[in-house]
């Protein structure tokens, strides 16, 4: 469709750079049951991606392959212009990928606080030794990244709860303070697991606008899965439709919107 | 002046924390494990007799092996004829709990994520066997005296200054200098132990890893990295724990059995609790003592020493499951 190494303007006025990631032909199987099928997409620089789907469609499955959670049995994942290779999570958020979770994997036994700077970690360089006594380098670097944990949680709103503990804290707020651990690890690519599942409307726009912000402010690439079309359709530059396992559409919200197999996917017809 | 009775029971007391002390040692071991990975590890108490064994083999330059190496090449190698100062001992002996940590880790555990708790923790009992055997084998079986520069013996300056409190008949509280040694060890242990927990990035992942795997994972925290260092960390407890049963009584087999007192220790603590396995290892030590003094001796025949403890803690699980500090259990209908 586009030149991969050329950026373009969307028809919101808004410029999407170069391709970041690339998925390539990836096919994904538990036992028998194929929860992928020869999808391909790619993500580019800076912009906002989703994938949407009925359920059961592989959109988690799919981010799950992104973050290393899960491995393709076929397909390559290509990060910054070459092929990655098989990875363990932790290897992968090293990388500059951070994600969040549809059922929240958050620290509930530490407060906000620490749960956020839990996402500093892969930022401190000093060793297990200096660590444990804690002079010099270790407490300097402690005081910086306690700064960008402090600017993170300004800027998603939650200073009134940084000292509370998180099994405290209700549903729509673990939510944020989700999103608030994953920024704060500085992320090339964010990754959202229906980042407004089980939201009211109210806590729906909130989330709305701090992803938006996250992406303007910082320039972050993310990429989410929501089930809610109208918010994929007001958020995302371009979305990849999923249903049983397969891709159905791929382009900008419009184009998706009154592409008919996507129509049939949501509206529900007999399948033969 | 107090009666005699009377001080006689303090002294009692003041005993049994110290024993407490110890018993909560071998139970800080079991916590830092269970907390980080839910291996609840039997082995914990052969650690501390394979430590020891460790440590006493160096300090006497002792071949490993040497049965094995004689049996094989008819050889007859026994000592290498020197003797390593104490505190390079340690520091040797804590080389090698590291790569046990190691390699339990990566022959053992990591083959078993995801498993159910119990087969966690029937490797743990093959685990122990395993080591005890190995320990036998690398340094032999025979009882072995373990001398670190700790002293020992009942303490003259708090005899002397305590003496004034009774009559005639009281010559002040006898408290072994061991014991009060291992109090001193494990409280800067303690504290050494929170503080790296708390403050440190090591720390910060390790509690990460404790609270929730798949979370400690998206932020770029490596479990078996974190694994092979709270086993280290438990090794390091273990040998501590070692040192100061192995200095007490020799290092010997019943030295692993220690780790059957550190039970009713966790229950009573919690087993995710390292205040509570302090707090658990007192109320033990204090409980055994004076219940022993108090009922057991005078209306029971004695040696309530070797039940009180369980009895203490079976009381405790009907009522208080999760211990004194461990996390509340609640069950989602």
């Amino acid at each position: 469709m586009f030149d991969q190494a050329e950026s373009f303007v969307t028809a919101d006025g808004r410029t999407i750079g170069s391709v970041m990631m690339e998925m390539k032909n990836i096919t994904l199987r538990f036992g028998g049951v194929v929860a992928i099928k020869d999808i391909s997409f790619d993500v580019r620089e800076g912009e906002i991606r989703a994938i949407i789907g009925p359920n059961g469609a592989g959109k988690s499955s799919m981010l799950n392959v992104i973050s290393g959670f899960y491995h393709p049995q076929e397909g390559e994942v290509w990060y910054k212009g070459a092929r990655r290779p098989e990875m363990k999570p932790f290897e992968v958020a090293r990388q500059g990928i951070a994600r969040t979770f549809q059922n929240i994997a958050l620290f509930e036994g530490m407060s906000v606080l620490d749960n956020v700077m839990t996402g500093r970690l892969n930022h401190m360089k000093s060793g297990i030794l200096s660590q444990a006594i804690w002079y010099g380098k270790a407490e300097r670097e402690e005081t910086e990244n306690r700064a960008v944990v402090e600017r993170v949680i300004d800027f998603l709103e939650i200073q009134h709860i940084r000292k509370t503990p998180v099994s405290r804290l209700p549903y729509g707020l673990k939510k944020r303070v989700e999103l608030a651990r994953a920024l704060a690890a500085d992320p090339k690519l964010l990754l959202l697991d229906e980042p407004m599942a089980g939201m009211n409307v109210e806590e729906k726009e909130d989330m709305s606008r701090f992803i938006l912000d996250v992406n303007d402010e910082f320039g972050t690439t993310i990429v989410l899965i929501e089930h809610d079309m109208g918010v994929v359709m007001d958020l995302s530059d371009r979305v990849v439709v999923m249903d049983y396992g397969k891709k159905i559409g791929d382009g900008p919200p419009d184009e998706v919107r009154n592409n008919q197999a996507v129509i049939d996917a949501y509206l529900g017809v007999a399948h033969d | 002046m107090f009666p005699d009775q009377f001080l006689f029971g303090v002294e009692v007391l003041l005993n049994g924390l110290m024993a407490g002390v110890l018993y909560a040692l071998v139970a800080l071991g079991f916590v830092l494990i269970f907390k980080a990975s839910g291996i609840f590890n039997y082995a914990q108490g052969v650690m501390a007799l394979f430590a020891a064994l460790t440590l006493v083999g160096i300090m006497d330059g002792q071949v490993p092996f040497s049965h094995l190496i004689n049996a094989l090449f008819g050889t007859d190698v026994h000592h290498f004829g020197w003797h390593v100062p104490a505190f390079a001992a340690i520091l040797l002996a804590m080389a090698v709990m590291v790569g046990l940590a190691w390699i339990v880790q990566y022959f053992i555990f990591r083959h078993l994520v995801g498993q159910e708790p119990i087969i966690l923790f029937m490797a743990t009992i093959g685990l122990a066997y395993f080591m005890e055997g190995f320990g036998d084998m690398m340094w032999g079986s025979e009882i072995k005296k373990l001398d670190v520069g700790i002293p020992q013996g009942g303490s003259f300056w708090i005899e002397e200054a305590t003496a004034f409190l009774g009559g005639s008949n009281f010559y002040g509280f006898f408290i072994d200098q061991l014991d009060i040694v291992a109090a001193v060890v494990a409280i800067i242990l303690v504290v050494l132990l929170v503080a790296f927990a708390q403050y440190t990035k090591q720390g910060r992942a390790m509690r990460a890893v404790a609270d929730d795997h798949q979370a400690a994972l998206s932020v770029g925290i490596s479990l078996s990295f974190i694994w092979v260092l709270v086993w280290s960390l438990a090794g390091f407890v273990a040998l501590v724990a070692g040192i100061m049963w192995g200095a007490k009584s020799g290092v010997q087999f019943s030295l692993s059995l220690i780790a059957l007192k550190a039970l009713p220790v966790l229950m009573l603590g919690g087993f995710t609790s390292i205040p509570g396995a302090i707090v658990g290892g007192l109320i033990v030590g204090v409980g055994e003592k004076l219940f022993e003094f108090l009922i057991g001796a005078p209306f029971l025949g004695g040696a309530t020493e070797n039940w009180f403890a369980y009895m203490l803690a079976l009381v405790f699980l009907v009522f208080r499951p999760q211990g004194l500090f461990g996390e509340k259990i609640i069950e989602r209908v």
